[in-house]
């Protein structure tokens, strides 16, 4: 309820004039918010953007989680250990990871990255400045991969060692093994990491916040609408109608989650 | 753990030190960033604020400074006890109202509990964004705007959906005889959540409250829109310690590191329930 409600007052706000910094009263313009948006430019590049962040974040996330977990899915000296280690960024805080990576690994005059480049013999690089995007993609994905290993590991671990056990004996190359028996078993696992992750990365904040407050190629939606209201813009009618686009983009994301979900307890059912 | 060595690469002894190894490297390079944070959290700005320095004077300098109270400022003290309060409450209520929800989803599914769940995770699938106006309006006109209660209904109701499908999956795992048994025996519903479901699906509990805690600790966004003045919580904090005058990485690496190591140390120790929580709880 707390969010279903919230949601209808959004719908009808949308659909108004309403700036409330300076205050000026509140006039029902019907569907201009939506009309001259769709043209709007900064609308689009963020809406381009969001697409970037998560599906980049999402998918190089799900690859590096999952190979991470295979490694870890074996016996070696310090496994737990190593685990740990690995686990640490997804218990970071979202706002310290970014501060932490802007100021003290991308920046160009104290950052380590940087100091590694000059110690062999490139040149220092602006990141942030250079590549706003794929900056925060890194540190997204720094504090995700963790996520999905979790996921993976999981998966990995309720596999059945008798099928794998039988597959060798009928001699199937390891490489047959991952591809015929393991992956397809991990798939349910991969889903669950891809819906979970989406939903949370379509909704990045925090990051943007701390690493670019926004700058050029790097406002994603949920900023953009921020910008555009509480963050100084004040225009609650139109960015109303912005957030009412997120929604129904949302909705679509959704119906395809469900149908994820859907599939899992269908697995259940059979089970 | 399963020996899955020769499953997965094949063979031979050198190839998997080898990996072992590459294992190894990989966790380092990724725990870096993290290690180099505590690091200049014990550093003199003048040491943070240069070429990146691996030996100094460790202090704890910067510790003290940014727990002392700042005049004027959001002070170490109050960020944390906004936070604790925010947090302990939130998920508190998540617990006291998912663990209903999730019985009668799973021992005693209701008709059509489907719906019922996919409901509750639909929920989750709004971005806060899209909220955050009417929001914002509605708790200036009831006057929550900068108050911790403000902060303990978000957090009860983001929480909320993940915790009711996580437990609904545990709550899964509890034999049907078990439960049947201590029915028949006279336990009424009290009795029987108290004494026969929830000491099985203790890990679980654990684990979901554990993920609610963590979303809740490293919560931001609502946080700085709807308390930015009182009523401010940790995270708002940690980027109080950014100035734009003077030198501040050695403060931040200190702040961040006091932020940070409550979730981060009880991550580390429930790990493992974590791993069973977040996957295998959230598919069986």
């Amino acid at each position: 309820m707390v969010t279903q409600v919230p949601f209808l007052f959004s719908l009808w706000y949308s659909l108004t004039d309403w700036t409330i910094v300076p205050p000026s009263p509140r006039e029902f313009v019907g569907f201009d918010n939506y009309t001259s948006f769709f043209d709007n430019q900064f609308f689009r590049e963020a809406v381009w953007t969001s697409i970037l962040m998560t599906v980049f974040s999402v998918l190089l996330s799900v690859v590096f989680g999952t190979l991470l977990a295979i490694l870890l899915d074996r016996k070696f000296f310090g496994q737990g250990f190593v685990r740990t280690l690995l686990i640490t960024p997804f218990l970071i805080m979202p706002v310290v990871a970014g501060l932490i990576w802007n100021t003290q690994m991308f920046n160009s005059s104290f950052g380590v990255i940087n100091w590694l480049l000059d110690a062999v013999g490139f040149e220092r690089i602006e990141f942030v400045t250079r590549f706003p995007l794929a900056s925060i993609v890194i540190v997204l994905v720094w504090q995700w991969t963790p996520f999905m290993m979790l996921i993976s590991l999981a998966g990995l671990q309720g596999q059945d060692s008798s099928v794998l056990e039988a597959a060798r004996v009928d001699g199937a190359s390891s490489r047959a093994i991952f591809f015929e028996i393991t992956l397809p078993a991990l798939r349910p696992y991969l889903e669950l990491g891809t819906l979970l992750g989406s939903i949370y990365l379509i909704q990045v904040f925090d990051h943007v916040d701390v690493i670019t407050g926004g700058g050029p190629g790097s406002t994603n939606v949920p900023y953009f609408v921020y910008q555009r209201s509480i963050g100084g813009g004040w225009q609650f009618g139109q960015a109303s109608a912005y957030s009412i686009v997120v929604v129904i983009a949302s909705i679509i994301i959704a119906n395809f989650g469900l149908r994820v979900l859907s599939n899992l307890l269908e697995g259940e059912a059979a089970a | 753990m399963r020996d899955n060595t020769g499953a997965i690469v094949g063979g031979s002894r050198v190839k998997s030190t080898l990996l072992g190894l590459m294992t190894w490297a990989i966790a380092l390079i990724i725990f870096f960033p993290v290690f180099w944070m505590v690091l200049n959290g014990f550093k003199e700005e003048a040491d943070a604020n240069t070429n990146p320095k691996l030996f100094f004077d460790p202090t704890t300098a910067q510790f003290d400074e940014v727990t002392s109270n700042p005049a004027g400022l959001l002070g170490f003290g109050e960020a944390f006890s906004n936070s604790f309060w925010a947090v302990g409450i939130s998920t508190i209520l998540v617990l006291v109202l998912a663990i209903p929800a999730a019985y009668s989803l799973s021992i005693k599914p209701v008709a059509k509990w489907r719906d019922v769940l996919f409901f509750f995770i639909s929920t989750k699938f709004l971005p806060v964004v899209a909220a955050i106006l009417p929001l914002w309006i509605i708790a200036r006109d009831l006057e929550l705007l900068n108050t911790r209660l403000i902060l303990i209904i978000l957090y009860t109701a983001m929480n909320l959906p993940l915790a009711v499908w996580m437990l609904r999956s545990f709550f899964a795992e509890v034999p049907k005889e078990l439960v049947e048994a201590s029915q028949i025996d006279g336990a009424n519903l009290r009795g029987q959540i108290t004494s026969v479901i929830l000491p099985i699906v203790a890990p679980g509990l654990a684990a979901t409250a554990l993920l609610c805690v963590i979303f809740a600790w490293n919560e931001f966004f609502l946080a700085v829109q709807l308390n930015p003045v009182d009523g401010s919580t940790v995270p708002i904090w940690v980027t109080s310690n950014v100035s734009t005058r003077g030198n501040f990485l050695a403060k931040l690496s200190a702040a961040s590191v006091l932020a940070t190591l409550p979730v981060v140390l009880a991550g580390w120790a429930a790990q493992k329930r974590m791993i069973r929580g977040l996957a295998m709880g959230a598919i069986k």
